[in-house]
C-alpha cells in the first residue's frame, strides 16, 4: 500500500536530515592523519613542556594538567612526576635541553611509543588599564619514539576574557566555572585555564584533534561517526 | 490510512531524533575516576605539600575510585609508589609501581627500570 504524506511532513523530514548532516560538519581542512594511523601509538611520554611566558609556572602547570585528556582519549600517559625526575636525575633540568635528547634515547629509557612536545607561548595575566585577562596558548606535536616521525601537531588558547564579548553562552559558562574554581580551590587563574587548555589541545575528537589511542572504546573507528 | 500515517510518521519522529541526539553528543563516560590527582602532581611540582599529606590525599583518591567502580588513571599508582619511596617505605614503592604496570602494562620497561635502580641503591647503603 502506498501512502502519501502530506507536503509539510516530507519538507519537514528533509530540513531534519539537513540538519543533522550539516549540524556536526564543520569547514576547515582536513588533518592529515596518514602517519599517525600508520604508527597507531598505545602510550604516549610527556616532556616538561618549553616555556616561552615570563611566568615561572608554566612548565608544571600545563605538565600537570595533560595527563587527563590523554588518558581519556585512550592512551597510556607516563607518570608525569617521575618522568621529571627521572630527568633531573641524569641531570636534564631544562625543558630545551630535554626536548633535543634524541628519541632513540628516549625510547630506550622510557619504552614509550611516542613524546609529547608541547611549547607554552602565552601564561598568566595580563593587566590592561581597568580589566585582566589571563591567557594560555600553548603548541603541541607527537612524535613517534621509534621512527622519529611527527604524527600530529596543534595549538590551542584558553582566556579568562572569553565571555566578554559573546555575551554569555558557552563561553560565558566556562569563565564563571573558572572563578568559582579559583575561589573554591585557590589554585591560580593560570593554572585552570591551563587545564581548559590542554583539553582542548588534547582531547580526541575535537576538530583536527589528536585520535583516539587504543584504550578508548572509539579507537579505530574515526571516519565511521563522521559519515 | 490515517491511523497508518500517524504511526509512520510517529516512527520517523522517533528515529530522527534518536540521530540527532546521537550525532553531535560524543560527550562519553570518562574511563577513569580522577579526584583531584592533577592538582595533587602539581603540588608536587610545586613542593607545596608534605609527603604525607600527598599520600593520604591519593590514598583517599583511590577509595574514591574504588567506591565509584571506576580504575584509577595511568599514573597514579606510580606517583603514589613514588611518595612512598620518599618516605623511606621502599616496600610499599615497589608495591605500587608493581600495581602500575599491572594496570598499565605499556610502562613496565620504564618501571622495571626504576625498580633495578631502587634495588641498586638498597644494595649499596
Amino acid at each position: 500500500m502506498k501512502i502519501n504524506y502530506p507536503v509539510t511532513l516530507r519538507l519537514a523530514a528533509l530540513a531534519a536530515a539537513t540538519t543533522i548532516i550539516g549540524g556536526c560538519a564543520t569547514t576547515r581542512q582536513q588533518y592529515d592523519y596518514t602517519a599517525f594511523k600508520e604508527a597507531r601509538p598505545a602510550s604516549i611520554l610527556v616532556l616538561p613542556p618549553i616555556n616561552n611566558s615570563p611566568d615561572v609556572n608554566g612548565t608544571y602547570s600545563m605538565m600537570s594538567q595533560v595527563t587527563q585528556p590523554l588518558a581519556e582519549s585512550g592512551y597510556y600517559v607516563f607518570p608525569v612526576t617521575l618522568v621529571d625526575e627521572t630527568f633531573k636525575q641524569n641531570g636534564l633540568t631544562s625543558p630545551n635541553d630535554i626536548h633535543d635528547v634524541p628519541v632513540k634515547k628516549l625510547r630506550e629509557i622510557f619504552g614509550a611509543d611516542a613524546a609529547l612536545y608541547i611549547n607554552i607561548k602565552d601564561y598568566g595575566t595580563k593587566y590592561i588599564v581597568i580589566s585582566s585577562e589571563t591567557r594560555v596558548t600553548a603548541a603541541a606535536k607527537i612524535v613517534d619514539l621509534r621512527t622519529g616521525k611527527t604524527l600530529w601537531s596543534g595549538a590551542a588558547t584558553a582566556s579568562s576574557a572569553e565571555g566578554d564579548s559573546g555575551g554569555g553562552g558557552l563561553a560565558g559558562v566556562l569563565i564563571k566555572a573558572v572563578v568559582k574554581q579559583v575561589l573554591e580551590t585557590s589554585l591560580e587563574q593560570g593554572h585552570v585555564i591551563a587545564g581548559h587548555t590542554s583539553n582542548r589541545l588534547l582531547s580526541a575528537a575535537r576538530p583536527n584533534g589528536i585520535l583516539y589511542g587504543p584504550r578508548s572504546s572509539q579507537h579505530q573507528k574515526e571516519g565511521v561517526q563522521t559519515k | 490510512m490515517t491511523y497508518k500515517y500517524y504511526k509512520h510518521a510517529r516512527l520517523l519522529t522517533a528515529g530522527l531524533t534518536v540521530l540527532l541526539l546521537s550525532s553531535c553528543a560524543t560527550k562519553q563516560q570518562s574511563l577513569y575516576y580522577w579526584g583531584d590527582f592533577q592538582t595533587q602532581q602539581y603540588a608536587y611540582f610545586k613542593n607545596e605539600k608534605g609527603t604525607e599529606d600527598s599520600i593520604q590525599r591519593l590514598e583517599k583518591i583511590r577509595e574514591d575510585a574504588k567506591a565509584n567502580g571506576k580504575p584509577v588513571p595511568p599514573g597514579l599508582q606510580a606517583h603514589l609508589g613514588m611518595l612512598y619511596g620518599q618516605a623511606g617505605q621502599t616496600d610499599k614503592f615497589e608495591r605500587h609501581l608493581e600495581a602500575e604496570k599491572q594496570q598499565f602494562p605499556e610502562c613496565t620497561s620504564y618501571l622495571d627500570f626504576l625498580l633495578k635502580k631502587n634495588q641498586k641503591s638498597k644494595a649499596t647503603p
